[in-house]
This record gives C-alpha cells, structure tokens and sequence, in this order.
C-alpha cells in the first residue's frame, strides 16, 4: 500500500478509512477526545464529512466532532 | 437502640452510574418501580434521582448518579457522581453499560474498579445483541474480578438477579482489579504509594497515585490543602520522568493503556456470531439521510413543527377544559365568599386566576416533553445539534442550544429548563437569559388584539410575524453583546465532541415517565414562585381596600401613573398602559384582560384602543410586551436554573432595559417619519 501523507482529518475523505496519527491542541480538547476513543494509533472511518461537523465512525461507535476539532486531528 | 434497628432491617445505598444513553433510566425505573424523588445535587442545577426498593429484609436506597463517559474531574456531572463515590461511600454502584458497546462504555467501569469502588457490572441491552454477538460473562466475571449481570432494563429482565447480586456482593469481601501499566510505571506506582503510606486521605492508594500522575487537579489540591507539597513535587518529577522514558504526555499513556486492556477483555469475552452488524448500517443509512447538507435542516425543522403542532393542538384541548373549570372555580368561590370582597377577590382575582393560568400550561407542556422525550429517546436529538451546530455556531452558541430556543415559542419556563443539555455553563447561561427574547405562546393574544385593532387592513400576520423575527434577532443580539462584554461570559464557542447513539425504539412508558418527570418539575418550580409573586401583584391591585380592582386608585393603579412618564417617550404615556405591563408580568396574557378591565370590557377593546393608541404606538407597546420583563414562571424557573439571585436580577434589568430603549427608537424614529 502506498504511504499516505498525514493531513489533518478537516481535509480527509468521506467513506474512507484512516489512522490517528496525533492530535495538536489543548488538554481539555485531547482528554474528551481521548475519553472518546480518538487517539494516536486508532483506526477510524469518517462517515460523513460535508458542511459543520463531521461524523466517524470508530468500531460501532458514531462520534460527531466540530469542523474546528477535526482541523486539530492529524490522520494518515 | 439503633444497632437493634439496623439488625431486623438492614439499609445499603446502592448508586447507578453508565456513559448518556445506557438505559440508566430504564434501569433506575425498574428497580424502583419508578418512584423516585427528584431533586438538585447541592450547589450545582444537575438533576438527582432517588428512589429504594426492598430485597429480603434489606432496604436499599438507589441513587442515579449523571451520565459520565469518565470520573474527570473536568465536567460538572463526573465531577459529582466521583464525589458521591469517594465520599459518601455507596456500598455497591451498578455501572451500566450498551452491551453493543462495550470497548466505549466498559472505561467508566475500569475508573470505577480503579476507585476502589464495590462494583457490580450491569450489561444493559442485552436484546440488541442477540444473534450478533455473544457475551461470556462468566468468563468477564473473572476477569474483571466483578460481578457481572446481563439486563434488559426496559422489559425488566434480569432486574431480580441484579438486585440479588446487589444483596450477595454488599456482603462480601470487595474484589479489586488492578491494571498493570507497565515495568515503568508500576515502579513509579510503588514509590508514590509509599510515600503515600503516610498520608491519610481515605481513598485507595492506587488511585490517588494514579491521579497525581495524570496531575489530577482536584487530587492535587486535596493533598496541597493537608500539606504535602513535597510529595505534589515529587510525583510531578517521576510524571516528567516518565514522559521522557515513554515518550508521550502521561495522561495519554495512561488512557491507552486502559483502552489496551478493555480491548483485551472485549476480544476474549465477546464472540461475532454474524460478521455485519445490522443495526448500525440501518442506523447509518438513517444518518446518511437526516444529516445531510440539505436535507438535514428542513427535516429538523418539519419534526418540530410536528411536534409543536401536535402538543398544542392535544395540549389546548385539555388547556380549554382546565382554562374553564378555573374560570367556574373562581366564580363559584367568588359567590360563596361575596360576604368577603377582599377574600374573594384574592381567590378569585389573584390565586384562582394566577394559579390556574400555570396550570392551564401543563397539558402543552407535558405533551412537548412527550415528544421531546420520545425524539430524544429514539437517538434523534443528537442528530438534531449535529445539524444545528453550523448554524448556532455563528450565534456564538452550541447546536444543543437550540432546542431551548425553539421551545422559548411555546412557553419560555420549560424552555428554560431545557437548557440542561448544555454542558458548558458559559454557554447555558447565556441561552437561558436570551430565551424569553423568544416570543412565547402566551403573548401572541396581545400581538393579535393590537394587529386587529390597528393593522387589520394592513396584512396584521406580517406584523405579527415580525415581532417574532424581532425577538429572534434581539435574542441572537443579546447572545452576542453577552459574549463580548461580560467577562464571565467570555470564550469561544465549546467544541462538538458528542457520542451519536444508535436509533432504537423506546419504550413508551420509558418516555411518559421520562416526560411526567420534567413536567413535575415545571409544576412544582413554577408553582411556588408564581403563588408569591400574584398575591403581591394581587395586593398591588387591591389596596387600598375598597377601589375597584386595578383601578386607578389602587396601588397598581398609583404605580401606574408614577411609570406612565417614563412610557411616554414610547408613545403609551398614560396610567392603564402602565398597570397593564405591570399585570402582565404574572403572566402575559393577563395584558389583554387588565386593559380590558380598564376599558370597560374586552369585547370593546378594538374600538376603544385607537382612542389612545395611534398604530405608530400601537407597535411600540407590541414591542415592549415582547421584550420587558418575563413573567413570573419565567423569572422562577431563571432563578432554580441559573442559581443565582444576580443573574435573575440581570436578566429583569436587562429585559427591561431593552424592551424600554427598543419601543422608544422605535417610536421616536418611526414619529420622524411619519410627521
């Protein structure tokens, strides 16, 4: 498989799978996000990523995040 | 004495915790049997259930602790259920987990096994499982050194064997489950909890060196306050010691690894009978539709149109009826007391009249909660502020809150309850002061005797439609002056970070009781408030004894004359319009039958207003309705959500304030034009 470049998961495709692989930004925003499941490592799919928030998918589990979150996830 | 009494009936307090949307509820109801007394946590607006039930010659006490996706001490809900468990000490909590989720759902329970809490694992939904999964509990029982129950709260199964395990674990000997983090860190464990030996604080060691590690503030302040500095800096060294041998922020190491053994368990317990999970591509499909870029708003705002249209057509039926049999009480008291005036006229003009105005109220706003409850139960709501939150984004609010706006058009006191899906206190305070911006229900009678008296050939639905608009705008304006200029309201709007539960069927006796809960609430907030302030509008309006009831004698009527100069640069400067608005905030109907006391008679009102009114003030008064003062529900359910007497306050001056200075421009501008 081709290596991916790492961008930020605001610029990533709809009905595509990725990886975590950081997030930039405060310890407030990272614990809610890491309680939620969304850390380095993980695999998610982003279910819908349109206008305003974005949806993933991460085992069964639906996740909204606001666009300005998902500008903070970096994913490959 | 006491040791006697506690030997024929034993007493165990049992607290129910799980992540938001579990069937904790559910589970609460059925093994209360939906008795529960609700109340305040102490100091905060967070609502507590408590309800028992017996077992054998036990009584247990069960107490539903908020929704939590973790013990952080970082939101208001977690931080309270994790004070309830350090320090009231339950003697068993139930975490209930989705059997559909249990990698997400089973970290509530890891920080609760790492608490040192007595904990029984309650794995709800069992139902939605069948067939896909298989759950070897006896197999999870062991590992997580826990009891372990599968329920199905909705139909009460499994209700008896929980409460059993309750009964069997409360006197056994506690089991503990510890994680192991790795040679690193469980050597820096040892050394803190050494340290720790001589400290005495009465949690589990573990868990207090855990909590210094992750720089726990609440954690850190305690032993800060009991003096052990030195040992604060000390495991501050070992976390940075850590970072750097481990190479990552010690919190995020922490939290893997728990993941890492949940993953573990899930993957040794939990058997994939079918390999496509079938609920979840129906649920997605729903999501493809009810989120999408366009279609997602209009189908928001058709349900609540719905759910409005439905509420107060059912709810107006019961509303005529009651409205009625108050208007029949009032009078039979009336007459049977006539030998009374001052009595009667207290019953019937102040306590039947007032009262029964809130009551009227109850059928539309339980049959809004109905619905409300029943969207939120099906896992609608979350989808609703996933699409609202572009649009409320620009208001400077959260998508959530615009469900409280919404119902700020039917009745601003449940509006303001609603208010309690905002987790960010900045945030709900705001959407609770701009919501009586909303045009409530209770004032269209005003908008629509003004419009007919004065703008009957002038299309009087656009001019009554544009004070809704106007509302809107005054409330987003206020919404975004707040934002600016109150330091304690500042900040940027808090992120969306929200678990979107999978659609499922609720039960409905799971959302009337949901709904009768809230609408209690309503009852029992406004009642006590709303009582206060009509006997003092009534003594207002009565005294001295002897005038005519509101007339220009009575005090009501004085305070009339002593505000009309200040309504006259809005057009409106004479005493009836005065004690109108000053009767209007028992509630804001109450306007349209003061005048009409004044005027002679209601009846007559659309002939007799243009006699003091031209439509120019006619508007402006329309204007100051909307936006003045709230009623007193209102005011009440303001007080019991924000807690405080100066936001209460501020919210009245600012209402007013505003209300007064809109209908003056108004006026003043509009006279430039038209002279």
């Amino acid at each position: 498989m081709l290596r991916r470049f790492e961008i930020p998961l605001a610029f990533a495709k709809e009905g595509e799978e990725y990886e975590i692989v950081g997030i930039n930004g405060g310890g407030g925003i990272r614990r809610r996000l890491e309680e939620m499941g969304i850390f380095p490592g993980r695999k998610i799919k982003l279910i819908s990523n349109s206008a305003g928030p974005l949806m993933l998918g991460i085992g069964d589990n639906r996740i909204a995040v606001g666009r300005g979150i998902a500008f903070k996830i970096i994913v490959r | 004495m006491k040791g006697e009494i506690k030997e024929a009936q034993k007493e165990i307090t049992v607290a129910l915790i799980g992540n938001p949307n579990v069937g904790k509820s559910a589970t609460f109801n059925a093994l209360t049997g939906g008795n529960a007394r609700v109340a305040n946590w102490p100091g905060v607006t967070v609502e507590k259930k408590e309800g028992s039930f017996t077992f054998g010659d036990t009584k247990v006490n069960v107490v539903d602790l908020p929704g939590a996706y973790s013990l952080s001490p970082y939101s208001i809900d977690e931080r309270i259920a994790r004070d309830f468990i350090l320090n009231e000490k339950p003697d068993i909590v139930v975490c209930i987990v989705d059997s559909t989720n249990l990698l997400r759902n089973l970290y509530l329970f890891l920080s609760l096994k790492e608490l040192g809490a007595r904990t029984i694992l309650a794995l709800n939904m069992v139902d939605l499982i069948e067939g896909k999964y298989s759950i070897d509990e006896k197999l999870m029982e062991e590992l997580l050194k826990t009891p372990v129950v599968k329920t199905i709260a909705t139909r009460n199964e499994g209700i008896d064997e929980l409460k059993r395990k309750i009964i069997d674990y409360a006197r056994e000997e506690a089991k503990h489950l510890v994680i192991n983090y790795g040679e690193e860190v469980e050597r820096a464990l040892e050394r803190i909890i050494n340290n720790l030996a001589r400290v005495n604080l009465p949690y589990n060691r573990r868990f207090i060196a855990l909590k210094l590690l992750e720089g726990d503030p609440s954690i850190v302040d305690e032993l800060r306050r009991i003096g052990q500095e030195e040992l604060i800096e000390k495991t501050h060294l070992e976390a940075s010691h850590l970072e750097t041998i481990l190479g990552s922020d010690i919190e995020t190491y922490l939290i893997e690894r728990r993941y890492g053994f949940i993953e573990g368990i899930v993957k040794r317990c939990v058997k994939r009978i079918t390999t496509l999970e079938e609920r979840l591509t129906i649920s997605d499909r729903i999501d493809r539709v009810v989120t999408n870029k366009y279609l997602g708003i209009p189908i928001f705002a058709l349900a609540m149109l719905i759910a409005f249209k439905l509420s107060f057509a059912v709810g107006g039926f019961f509303a005529e009826y009651i409205d009625q049999f108050f208007g029949w009480l009032g009078d039979s008291i009336a007459s049977y007391l006539k030998h009374l005036p001052l009595l009667s006229s207290f019953v019937k003009d102040g306590l039947v009249s007032g009262v029964g105005t809130v009551i009227t109220f109850l059928p539309n706003i339980f049959f809004l909660f109905l619905f409300l409850s029943f969207l939120e139960d099906i896992g609608y709501m979350a989808r609703a502020a996933f699409v609202m939150d572009r649009i409320m984004y620009a208001i400077g609010l959260p998508g959530r809150a615009f469900i409280p706006m919404l119902l700020g058009f039917g009745c601003n006191v449940p509006a303001v309850m609603a208010t309690r899906v905002i987790p960010d206190n900045r945030e709900r305070l705001i959407t609770i002061l701009i919501n009586p911006f909303m045009s409530c229900s209770a004032r269209l009678p005003i908008y629509v005797l003004f419009a007919s008296a004065f703008f009957a050939s002038h299309h009087p639905s656009l001019v009554i439609f544009s004070l809704y608009i106007l509302g809107i705008l005054v409330a987003i304006g206020s919404a975004k002056l707040f934002r600016q200029f109150i330091p304690s309201l500042r900040g940027k709007v808090s992120p969306l970070i929200m678990e979107l539960p999978p659609y499922r069927m609720p039960t409905w006796k799971g959302v009337i009781i949901h709904s009768w809960m809230r609408s209690k609430l309503f009852l029992k907030k406004a009642g006590t408030i709303i009582l206060l302030g009509v006997i003092f509008i009534w003594l207002l309006a009565s005294l001295p004894s002897g005038a005519p009831y509101a007339s220009s004698e009575t005090l009501a009527g004085r305070l009339g004359h002593l505000i009309a100069p200040l309504l006259k640069p809005a057009g409106f400067g004479f005493w009836q319009a005065g004690v109108a608005l000053l009767m209007g905030v028992i509630a804001k109907e109450t306007v349209v039958g003061t005048l009409g006391t004044l005027f002679g008679s209601e009846e007559k009102l659309t002939s007799i207003l243009p006699n003091f009114f031209t439509p120019l003030s006619a508007y402006a008064f329309m204007i100051m309705s909307l936006l003045y003062i709230p009623c007193i529900a209102t005011i009440g359910a303001i007080y019991r959500e924000t807690g405080s007497f100066r936001w209460t306050l501020f919210s009245f001056i600012w209402s007013l304030f505003v209300g007064w200075s809109i209908s003056v421009l108004f006026y003043q501008i509009g006279r430039l034009f038209l002279l």
